[in-house]
């Protein structure tokens, strides 16, 4: 009999649904193993006794006969979704004894839908990181551990948190957000399942805002049927958020087996990179071989301005996340440094309540938008953005979906790559282009590094075609048959 | 571009954000890295693209000019670090 918290989230679905379980229980033992989780660093806050309190009225909702998508099954939330009446810190000083008085889109959908909270997870700072090493609580570690070696491991970032718990098997699924690769890249880092839906599939209201133009909320779980269902769940449109868009949300779970014969599938012959680890070359051609076991077509495109993707998103997502964030500045909540007059009072809360890695971005943003400037970089960024956008246009008139490696390596070392930002910034040489057109992608476990870490998948769709890009997803799964586990497991 | 510490000391006060003496060379470094890593974008002939306002195609949508909202202003000042009165309390700004 497997451990509750070892079930996938639609095994635990189908277990409440035939009464093998009930809500309290499962909670129960998610609480169990989010304390036996806590070295990990993965929660800033827990939320065990309202899990409990929302578990029970799950149970009893069911009983007269209401069960929404999630129905009682424990989740985590990254702590960039306002919960109101919860600490919400992005991860930030700057956000101290931050309570919002409203609920973020986004998990008041879980809320409806019967989900119950666990608690809010770490992350890097304002999320911007890929390593989840900024947060001013505290690094997160990998539940997973390189063959022969106890050196803590980075979770990836920057929803770092969430995916170590879901990984640790301490939660059934959570939410985070990607606006380079925060969701993909730690999924790929942890072995376990991270999607980005297009942009203006779910809301950003109450989501606390890095870059506008390129967040999105997306689920992270242990399968790619997990990920349907989250998704179903969180998405929709809101008058709320302007850039949400009115497209109905398909039932993505339903098409989940529809499978991929007759698809053509891209393979961009720009992410090959100089100095890959051929395991993940090597990885990328095994993906190719099983989808054309499956039925589908593969061939060869050019998304010819990919080397450019990065260092056009820190242009843009520094200078948009430069406007986000002047609203800190210790007048209405959080962190208030006195100051003799109103500039110091900003200058010194937002020089003590910001780490290093949100000051060099807000900085950089600063200077970009700057008289003089804006002409050179900000839109200079954004015409870039166009062409990116533009190759993955004309990609798509002849294939139905690409498939390219998650991340450029497997999970790496604590306080590696800490020397120079730039190296950090590549973690996201894969994600990043997928962002800037707003498009759909997801990270699928597919095998194991040398060293006995989990590298994953990337598959990336049209534009609110995630029903394709999870079929897919669903093929690779199916083919890969990813059962390793990490060193930590919850509950054993 | 190599930024020097009176351009940094400049962009710091322009984003409001506090930076000591001693850190402005070692940041000046840093940004200065991170702009010539982003130079490269120069390579690309630019002059017949349009910059991307929107990354979706929707117009932004209209509503009603009608109050929905507000007339609880306790919660809103519930997180100020000073206030009361139903305001948010700041330093005087000197004139």
């Amino acid at each position: 009999m497997t451990a509750l918290n070892e079930l996938t989230l639609a095994q635990a679905r189908d277990a409440l649904a035939k009464g093998a379980t009930s809500s309290a229980e499962l909670t129960e033992t998610h609480i169990r193993a989010a304390e036996s989780a806590r070295p990990l660093n993965a929660f800033i806050t827990e939320t065990f006794e309202r899990a409990a309190e929302m578990a029970k009225a799950s149970d009893a909702r069911r009983k007269s006969g209401g069960a929404g998508i999630v129905e009682g099954l424990p989740l985590a939330i990254k702590d960039l979704f306002c919960t109101a009446g919860i600490l919400t810190t992005a991860g930030s000083r700057i956000l101290d004894g931050f309570t919002p008085p409203y609920e973020s889109t986004v998990t008041a959908n879980l809320w409806r839908e019967g989900g119950v909270l666990l608690g809010k997870t770490n992350l890097d700072e304002f999320a911007m990181g890929s390593s989840n090493m900024t947060s001013h609580y505290g690094a997160v570690e990998n539940p997973w551990a390189r063959e022969g070696d106890n050196r803590p491991l980075v979770p990836g970032g920057s929803s770092g948190g969430s995916a170590a718990l879901v990984a640790a098997r301490a939660a059934l699924g959570a939410t985070g957000t990607d606006t380079g690769g925060s969701i993909r890249q730690p999924a790929a880092f942890c072995g376990i399942v991270g999607m980005k839906p297009t942009y203006g599939r779910c809301s950003r209201w109450g989501t606390v805002a890095f870059a506008s133009s390129l967040d999105q909320a997306g689920p992270l779980t242990r399968s790619v049927r997990d990920a349907a269902i989250m998704l179903r769940a969180m998405a929709g449109h809101d008058p709320k958020d302007s850039t949400s868009v009115p497209e109905p949300v398909p039932d993505y779970e339903a098409t989940l087996r529809d499978g991929v014969k007759g698809m053509t599938i891209g393979i961009p012959k720009e992410y090959v990179l100089e100095g890959m680890p051929p395991e993940i070359e090597v990885l990328w051609q095994q993906g190719i071989a099983w989808l054309r076991d499956a039925g589908a077509t593969t061939k060869e495109i050019s998304l010819k301005h990919t080397k450019y993707a990065l260092p056009t998103y820190y242009i843009v997502a520094p200078a948009e996340a430069s406007s986000n964030l002047a609203r800190y500045d210790g007048v209405k909540y959080g962190l208030r440094v006195e100051g003799g007059e109103l500039t110091e009072m900003y200058e010194k809360t937002r020089g003590q309540g910001f780490g290093a890695e949100v000051r060099r971005r807000v900085l950089i943003g600063t200077y970009v938008l700057s008289a003089g400037y804006y002409d050179a970089y900000y839109i200079k960024a954004q015409k870039l953005r166009t062409l990116i956008a533009d190759d993955f246009k004309a990609a798509y008139e002849s294939v139905d979906a690409i498939l390219t490696p998650t991340a450029p390596s497997a999970a790496f070392a604590q306080g590696e790559k800490m020397d120079d930002p730039i190296a950090m910034y590549l973690n996201d040489v894969f994600t990043v282009p997928a962002s800037l057109a707003g498009l759909p992608g997801i990270s699928v476990p597919a095998g194991l590094s040398a060293e006995g870490l989990p590298l994953g998948l990337q598959v990336l769709g049209r534009a609110f075609d995630e029903a394709t890009m999870f079929r897919v997803a669903q093929v690779l799964e199916d083919a890969a048959g990813f059962d390793a586990e990490p060193a930590f497991v919850a509950g054993r | 571009m190599a930024l020097d510490k009176d351009t940094v000391r400049r962009i710091a006060r322009l984003a409001r954000i506090e930076v000591a003496d001693d850190q402005l060379e070692g940041l000046a470094g840093e940004l200065s890295n991170i702009l010539g890593w982003i130079e490269q974008l120069s390579e690309v002939p630019t002059e017949n693209v349009a910059p991307m306002t929107s990354v979706v195609a929707v117009v932004l949508p209209m509503r009603e000019d009608a109050v929905t909202d507000g007339g609880y202003p306790d919660e809103i000042l519930r997180n100020a670090p000073a206030g009361g009165k139903g305001f948010f309390q700041v330093p005087k700004v000197v004139e």
